[in-house]
């Protein structure tokens, strides 16, 4: 469905995309991951059309160069957050969006409804919440019912409510037969929305595999802030310490790095000494 | 799956007009714009209002007095409103993200900056024909209405120099990194225009002599002198008033004078707009 090959992008003298080479199948999905500035949403650009690039990026056999319209036609579009058009009414923004497209305005109604927008239709963009602005973009993308979706960043500037309620709708996308490619730096995120991810850094590809696989192979490793019962911290660093935890004592509990794909284990060291977790936050 | 039919990749005319409709919408509710319609349509009433009590004893003279301040007026603010709306017109919508947004829908560069322009260039014509409008209003009751055509063919003339000005504020935005580097670039351009150029010229000729031809050219070659004189020549029908340019140009030019200055203004329309065009395509990013 969507073929690159030896993609290069540079900004005047800066690289931003190094013979970067990727095939989609239909109906997969697909995360482009990496840390900020490490060339997600240039390759979004480029699937789009949007930028002048080396190499080739075809949808469904088109040249996303010489045909942008056509391959732009056969994909929805989400941005990190619609909050661009503050002053216009949510339907009025969906309503531009099916114009441009040439659709009849009753998809509108039915797209409100599918993302249960209906109740904010006639709010201005500005009065929506983070997730609502999030839904309004998924709302534009899907208009078209477009076999392929792109969602640049979709939850990085939501809460963890919102973002979870964004991960299962786009869950319910990903499971409708379309093709989902999905850029993101949240591990978890991508291990629940993606069948394979393509780990990026420096605009090169430095992996593609799993969501199971990426941390493992990258030694990804997270930081977790455990409260233990009172005035067990300090049993808690040395037991953790007895099994190969960097662990020491933080001002409100037990700071520990873990592999970022198991961090349950130093979990089960505390429970197995008979320590009490009250809790535990993830710091990266 | 709705069956989706490939569009041509050549120009649309519909996708035009959908992008400058909506252009127009997102103008008229623009601060910019309002504060700039206000200011012109306030103090045309004013300047109107002014000239126009003696209106019964000297109705030409009256007559003239409110075109030439209405002239000095539009040189000054019609100005300013197409360069600071045609500097935002992409560098603000790039900043936000807008821009991306909308070139991620099955429209190319062309069709988006043709309809920013229309959208735009049409937002200008109801500002200018709401300060002309209500001139002509306020003056028609008063026993001027023969000079209407006067009127209305000075109004085309500063929707021209708007369209002019919006063509240099595009360039202007397309060439800017940030929406306030463009607005600072087109409040820059207006001094040069509307101050500057005038005051160089006069400069030029007091410290060099220069010859009466080259002045009147050096004149012609800014949008806002094109506009003035077009206009002062419209109403008065002489630019014996400008002095030996005044008088060179109408004895050089004669009936080619009107249409050589709107064609300079019709160059500073398309000239820019068409660099801005090359711009806005060749970018390379978003």
């Amino acid at each position: 469905m969507i073929r690159i090959e030896n993609l290069t992008k540079r900004y005047r003298s800066r690289t931003v995309l190094r013979d970067l080479s990727l095939d989609i199948a239909q109906g997969e999905s697909v995360a482009l991951w990496g840390p900020n500035g490490a060339g997600k949403t240039t390759v979004v650009r480029c699937i789009l059309g949007l930028v002048a690039y080396d190499g080739t990026v075809e949808v469904n056999g088109l040249d996303a160069r010489r045909r942008g319209k056509a391959v732009r036609s056969l994909i929805g579009y989400v941005p990190q957050e619609l909050s661009f058009y503050a002053d216009m009414a949510v339907i009025d923004v969906l309503d531009y969006s099916a114009e441009l497209r040439r659709l009849p305005r009753e998809r509108v109604d039915e797209v409100l409804e599918i993302i249960d927008l209906e109740d904010h239709a006639h709010k201005k963009v500005r009065e929506l919440s983070g997730g609502l602005k999030q839904r309004l973009g998924i709302a534009a993308a899907l208009l078209p019912d477009p076999p392929i979706l792109l969602l640049d960043e979709p939850t990085s500037s939501l809460d963890a409510a919102s973002r979870d309620k964004a991960v299962r709708l786009i869950e319910e996308l990903r499971h409708d037969g379309r093709t989902l490619i999905v850029t993101s730096h949240h591990l978890e995120e991508v291990g629940m929305l993606v069948d394979r991810v393509v780990a990026l850094e420096d605009g090169a590809m430095i992996a593609e595999c799993s969501p199971l696989e990426l941390a493992e192979r990258l030694g990804l490793r997270a930081w977790l802030h455990v409260i233990t019962a009172p005035g067990s911290a300090d049993e808690a660093v040395r037991v953790l310490t007895a099994h190969g935890f960097d662990a020491h004592l933080n001002s409100h509990g037990v700071l520990v790095e873990v592999p970022a794909q198991s961090k349950g284990d130093a979990m089960a060291v505390l429970l197995a000494a008979g320590l009490t977790i009250e809790d535990i936050e993830v710091w990266r | 799956m709705i069956e989706v039919r490939l569009p041509e990749e050549r120009p649309q005319l519909l996708s035009i007009t959908t992008v400058a409709r909506q252009q127009l919408r997102a103008t008229l509710r623009g601060r910019w714009f309002w504060m700039w319609t206000a200011a012109f349509v306030g103090l045309a009433v004013l300047l109107v209002v002014v000239a126009l009590p003696n209106i019964d004893t000297a109705r030409s003279a009256a007559f003239g007095r409110t075109s030439a301040s209405l002239v000095t007026l539009v040189q000054v603010i019609v100005p300013l409103m197409g360069l600071t709306l045609g500097a935002l017109a992409i560098a603000a919508p790039r900043e936000s993200g807008a821009l991306q947004f909308l070139l991620s829908h099955p429209v190319n560069r062309t069709e988006v900056f043709a309809g920013t322009f229309l959208g735009l260039a049409a937002g200008l014509g109801v500002s200018i024909a709401g300060g002309f409008g209500i001139a002509g209003l306020l003056t028609a009751p008063r026993g001027v209405a023969s000079q209407a055509a006067v009127l209305l063919w000075i109004a085309l003339l500063a929707w021209l120099l708007a369209m002019a000005m919006l063509s240099v504020g595009m360039a202007i935005s397309t060439f800017a990194h940030t929406s306030g580097s463009a607005l600072g670039m087109a409040v820059f351009s207006w001094l040069v225009f509307v101050f500057l150029g005038d005051l160089g010229v006069m400069a030029t000729w007091v410290a060099t002599r220069l010859p009466v031809g080259l002045l009147f050219a050096a004149a012609v070659v800014n949008p806002v002198e094109a506009f003035r004189l077009a206009s002062l020549t419209a109403f008065s029908g002489s630019l014996d008033m400008l002095g030996p340019a005044g008088t060179f140009a109408i004895d050089s030019l004669g009936a080619a004078l009107t249409p050589a200055l709107a064609a300079s203004l019709g160059a500073w329309v398309v000239v820019p707009l068409a660099v801005a065009w090359w711009r806005f395509g060749e970018r390379s990013d978003v």
